[in-house]
């Protein structure tokens, strides 16, 4: 082996270090922004860990004070009386006051979010012409009815693969509804490369454009259903341009 | 009689100015505490605003490296090292993206046969990237001792690539695996997976079952 794959794990040892960073002077940051609350349910349960497979050890009384530390999923970790701390799920502090007596604001995702979401990120697989495709795909929403977007497609056909990438943008005409159906432009670029067993592997580089119709479905909590067709065009160097089809589904989250 | 009528519309003139003066004093009274209280409403609402749900730290991703063995079928076991970044969607299910690289080994014939070569150095190198959906299955406590600490067995599942013999492969994986966490931003990984792709690098088109052992650790943040 060369030095490639030892370069490689230094660089990764030095981005846990870097992220191992960034976590420490997080979780600093936060220590000034614990939120503390009273407990108004006669009692709250308090687990070992972040899920309700987890035993519960101690239960909070009505009108203890806890300070909520901060949350895994739908779980917040918190310390009560005599510095016990345990994790509580959201709907235990739904009922909670904060101590100048105001309703606290613990509340599911639900279709709300869904439709004010500003963020989506998300995994599509499917068929491009007969090629097995995967696409990772971010959006920012500008607006309710209108999108950004930037994906990467690894598309990885019997003779050979393509990597795309490429940005477009979306119209949402019903964003309040649960199946919102969306119409996309967009251009990139994409790079075709031949098996390796083949005789003449030459790599090809092409600018292209797509259009695509599809459908966001809300599931529940975070999870969006994808499903879209793709046009694209391809710009050859050769006389004739190539016309692909694509068919994909997927799961997203939104933020 | 004159002197006593203007001493009583004196006085009565007296009376009024201050009658007036105390009311206007009442008022400046009034008004300051108005103020302040004008000022009382709007100040503590802003501060409260800020402590919300939104600014409790959430800490749903994952992220970690791992090393172990990779059965590459045909061409022996042989040692992986990876990365992998999990976004926890609830307290169940979880997005992983994992990477990992490793080198073929020679198969039998290659050894049997003395020099002779199936692949070159290059198309040796085996990259996979993936891209699965975790199902926790168990949450509970693993004991050390006397001391208990929290654990997950999940089962995985995704899609894929791998890269071998200078050829693209789309890639199924699924798999066990165990999340020991010592602390909550600390965990240690072991897993095991089957990757699964069509290969032909041995003249015909077959199925491999690539068998992965591997062990590792991951912060949340």
């Amino acid at each position: 082996m060369n030095s490639a794959p030892g370069e490689k794990i230094m660089r990764i040892f030095f981005f846990c270090l870097l992220v191992s960073q960034a976590i420490s002077s997080g979780l600093a940051q936060a220590k000034e922004t614990y939120l503390e609350v009273i407990v108004t349910d006669p009692f709250i349960e308090m687990h070992t860990g972040p899920a309700s497979g987890y035993p519960v050890f101690h239960v909070v009384e009505r009108g203890e004070k806890i300070t909520v530390l901060f949350s895994k999923t739908d779980w917040y970790k918190i310390r009560a009386k005599k510095n016990k701390e345990g994790w509580v799920h959201r709907n235990e502090l739904r009922q909670t006051l904060t101590l100048d007596g105001k309703k606290t604001d613990f509340r599911d995702v639900s279709i709300e979010g869904f439709k004010k979401r500003q963020w989506e990120l998300g995994l599509l697989s499917g068929d491009f012409e007969g090629a097995a495709s995967m696409t990772l795909y971010g959006t920012y929403y500008l607006t309710p009815t209108l999108s950004t977007e930037l994906n990467a497609t690894h598309a990885i056909g019997n003779f050979s693969s393509s990597l795309m990438a490429n940005v477009r943008v979306a119209a949402h005409p019903f964003p309040e509804w649960r199946v919102s159906p969306f119409f996309a432009l967009g251009a990139g670029y994409i790079q075709t490369s031949p098996d390796g067993t083949l005789v003449s592997p030459v790599d090809r580089d092409d600018p292209m454009a797509h259009m695509s119709l599809g459908t966001h479905i809300y599931l529940t909590k975070r999870f969006i259903l994808r499903l879209e067709y793709n046009n694209y065009k391809i710009f050859t160097s050769r006389n004739d341009n190539e016309e692909v089809e694509e068919w994909k589904a997927g799961i997203a989250v939104f933020f | 009689m004159e002197s006593r009528h203007c001493r009583l519309f004196l006085k009565g003139t007296y009376n009024t100015l201050i009658a007036l003066m105390m009311l206007s004093m009442a008022d400046i009274h009034a008004a300051e505490p108005l103020e302040r209280k004008a000022e009382q409403i709007i100040l503590p609402e802003l501060d409260r605003r800020e402590i919300k749900q939104a600014a409790i730290d959430t800490e749903d991703f994952e992220i970690g490296v791992f090393g172990g063995a990779l059965s590459i079928e045909d061409f022996g076991v042989n040692p992986v090292v990876g990365a992998r970044l999990a976004y926890h969607i609830s307290e169940d299910f979880f997005a992983e993206l994992s990477i990992g690289a490793t080198e073929a080994s020679e198969t039998s014939f290659e050894v049997l046969s003395g020099g002779l070569q199936l692949l070159t150095d290059d198309e040796r190198e085996y990259y996979y990237y993936n891209v699965s959906l975790g199902y926790n299955i168990f949450h509970g406590e693993s004991f050390f001792g006397q001391r208990a600490y929290n654990s997950d067995l999940y089962v995985i599942a995704g899609v894929g690539n791998t890269h071998f013999a200078d050829d693209d492969n789309f890639t199924w994986n699924f798999g066990v695996g165990y999340r020991f966490i010592p602390r909550d931003w600390f965990t240690i990984h072991v897993d095991v997976r089957d990757h699964i792709f069509n290969s032909d690098i041995l003249g015909a088109d077959k199925q491999t079952h690539n068998l992965e052992i591997h062990a590792g650790f991951t912060f949340f943040f």
